[in-house]
């Protein structure tokens, strides 16, 4: 994984100090708050329903041991223990005090971590395949590249005030699992397909205008190929028309998504052409030596060779650990494991204090120091032999670790909602507890097959209501909570928006609405179909009538 | 009746006016009335709450004091799904008064 130069060493230095000298005039009565709130938010400092909340960044999801151990003691010294893996990759303490945030970022940068993309209107935190460097089918790891576009994109004046924030994700494979079309800017790295022009370079298809809150859209692709040496000129000029154009008088219509919708694709793409040629000539780009740089830290480890692919099986309860939570690795005879953060009637992403030093344990025993957040709530070891599954499911299993729903109904992405947020209307987790708890049988948990519920207490998406095969949004109706129940959408390469099915229900009527949907799903399926399959074959109408009556 | 809350400048804790100083419990909390808008400015410019407001309250059967919103509420109870991290972890029923 990447590891800080000098320079990166003392940017991060010096923002830690920057902001201890802010907080001390805050707290001194020297700063308003409001002076003071874009200054705490643009070191992923917030002021939710109880304390303040800290968000720190975890570029494209890779931790090492020492991180997670660091993660573990700042839970325990300055929060209540625990801590909540969100959908950007990153993860929230949720009961921080201001006189201690400082400390906390100082804590953090004794690793290599910080807060910085992790609020306000910047370029957030770059998001990856979780599985990125183990995955078979992926063309090169892309983390690099996410590196070299977290860098450019820090501290970049042009990128520092930006109409809203703005996402970019990185993949290197067809199979989508970072969730790519819903994001501001994103690429998925292929090779040139173009016989007569370089056929075979490492390049990007790029895709623009996408995002979740209260307007969904689905990025469009802007470019079947970019030069991968070209990505800073051409995002350059993708925030460049952005900045010229986006509504900067509307909230609600400041997000690039809208920008290329009132454009349209082909407008905006001409606009970003010409920005683009311009920046080319200009040879800012990054020196192939900077990209070998960086590409260096994240050299594949050292994966033996002639290890058996066999696993003995004769545990059943290991058994289904190993076909639901492990997935196909690129190195014969090691496996991708991934741990769950959903336990029936837990909180989706919460994990304590103890499971986080148990993880970053099992990390460096097992899986070359290594550890990765999903944008789904759940953590991976990326490269573990197949030989020591048995000895990670134990450990796991003692640390409450094991539970076994990888994209089953149970694996729920929930938004912290109305039990810890302000912007919330409603609350999340106790929905999802309650699914889990109604579909907590494994065996119909598996019948049922794959499922990807998501949630979110209000319009601004944070649980990717939109991009769900069942969908559920928090609202506040005259005081109350209420919710819509959504169908159909998806953040896989099948990339699709869900639609709303109708009028809401208040706690025990969407969770009781979810199942008649997941029954009419079971009533109507085809041999091989998933829900959304059979939703796409069948339409709204005949899953209206099941959950409506 | 209107109740004021905001947090703990230092600490981040939701507080609640109870006439002289913030407390920690909504039980504490008196009626601002007209004087909210100048409790607020006053208290926020001493740097003694942050992120102040007024919220719309009435005192249940018991006489306890309960906001009108659902989350004002959970900010004076704490998050629903973690009773042991509210102020009344020992309180089973304490959960019951947000809902």
């Amino acid at each position: 994984m990447y590891k800080y130069d000098q320079y990166d060493r003392a940017m991060v230095d010096a923002r830690v100090e920057e902001f201890r000298d802010q907080t001390r005039r805050r707290i001194a009565g020297h700063l308003t708050d409001d002076q003071f709130k874009p200054l705490r938010l643009k070191n992923g400092l917030y002021l939710q329903l109880h304390a303040y909340m800290l968000r720190v960044a975890i570029p494209y999801g890779t931790l090492n041991s020492a991180q997670m151990h660091k993660l573990a003691d700042i839970s325990r010294r300055y929060d209540r223990g625990y801590g909540h893996f969100t959908t950007r990759q990153n993860i929230q303490y949720n009961w921080i005090k201001l006189e201690e945030a400082p400390d906390i970022l100082a804590e953090l940068a004794t690793v290599e971590m910080h807060a910085i993309q992790t609020s306000g209107e910047s370029v957030r935190n770059v998001s990856a395949d979780q599985y990125a460097g183990a995955a078979a089918d992926e063309i090169i790891d892309p983390r690099p590249w996410a590196e070299v576009i977290r860098q450019i994109t820090t501290f970049m004046p042009e990128f520092s005030y930006l109409p809203r924030k703005f996402k970019i994700a990185v993949i290197a494979s067809v199979e989508d699992r970072a969730a790519l079309r819903w994001h501001d800017f994103a690429i998925r790295i292929v090779r040139n397909p173009n016989p007569e022009n370089g056929a075979g370079e490492i390049g990007f298809e790029c895709y623009a205008g996408g995002g979740m809150g209260r307007t969904p859209f689905i990025a469009c692709k802007i470019r079947d190929f970019l030069p991968a040496g070209q990505i800073f000129s051409y995002l350059q000029a993708v925030l460049r028309v952005w900045n010229r154009h986006a509504r900067r008088d509307n909230i609600h219509k400041q997000r690039m998504k809208i920008l290329v919708h009132d454009l349209g694709e082909e407008e905006f793409r001409r606009q970003v052409e010409e920005e683009f040629q311009h920046f080319l000539t200009l040879g800012q780009d990054v020196p192939q030596a900077e990209y070998d740089r960086i590409a260096a830290c994240f050299a594949p480890p050292p994966f033996e060779t002639g290890l058996a692919d066999e696993i003995d099986r004769s545990d059943p309860d290991f058994a289904l650990w190993v076909d639901r939570q492990t997935v196909t690795h690129k190195a014969p005879g090691y496996a991708i494991v991934n741990i769950s953060l959903k336990p029936i009637g837990g909180i989706p992403g919460d994990i304590s204090a103890e499971q986080m030093d148990i993880v970053a344990d099992l990390a460096a025993k097992y899986s070359f120091d290594e550890v990765r957040a999903t944008h789904v709530q759940n953590l991976v070891l990326p490269h573990v032999r197949k030989q020591d599954l048995h000895a990670v499911w134990q450990a796991l299993t003692g640390a409450g670790l094991a539970d076994v729903n990888l994209d089953l109904v149970t694996d729920i992405i929930a938004c912290p909602g109305l039990d810890y947020c302000s912007l919330a209307n409603a609350r999340s987790i106790p929905v999802a507890q309650k699914i889990a708890e109604r579909f907590a049988d494994i065996g119909k948990q598996q019948d049922i097959g794959e499922l990807k519920v998501k949630i979110s207490g209000c319009i601004n998406a944070c649980g990717h209501h939109h991009a769900a095969h069942i969908g559920i949004l928090g609202v506040d109706r005259k005081g109350t909570e209420n919710y819509q129940l959504l169908l159909g959408g998806s953040g896989a390469e099948d990339t699709s928006p869900a639609r709303i099915t109708g009028p809401g229900f208040d706690e025990a009527g969407v969770v009781d609405a979810v199942e008649r949907a997941i029954e009419r799903y079971r009533e109507l399926r085809e041999p091989g179909e998933r829900f959304l399959d059979t939703y796409r074959r069948v339409g709204l109408d005949s899953f209206k009538e099941a959950i409506y009556g | 009746m209107k109740i004021l809350t905001g947090n703990d400048l230092k600490t981040g804790k939701v507080v609640w006016w109870d006439g002289s100083g913030w407390s920690l419990h909504v039980e504490d909390a008196v009626d601002a009335g007209e004087h909210a808008d100048v409790i607020l400015a006053t208290e926020t410019a001493a740097c003694r709450v942050n992120g102040g407001y007024a919220v719309d309250a009435a005192a249940g059967a018991d006489g306890r004091i309960r906001p009108a919103h659902i989350k004002d509420r959970i900010r004076a109870y704490g998050p629903t799904v973690r009773p042991d991290l509210t102020l009344k972890p020992a309180d089973p029923e304490a959960g019951n008064w947000v809902i």
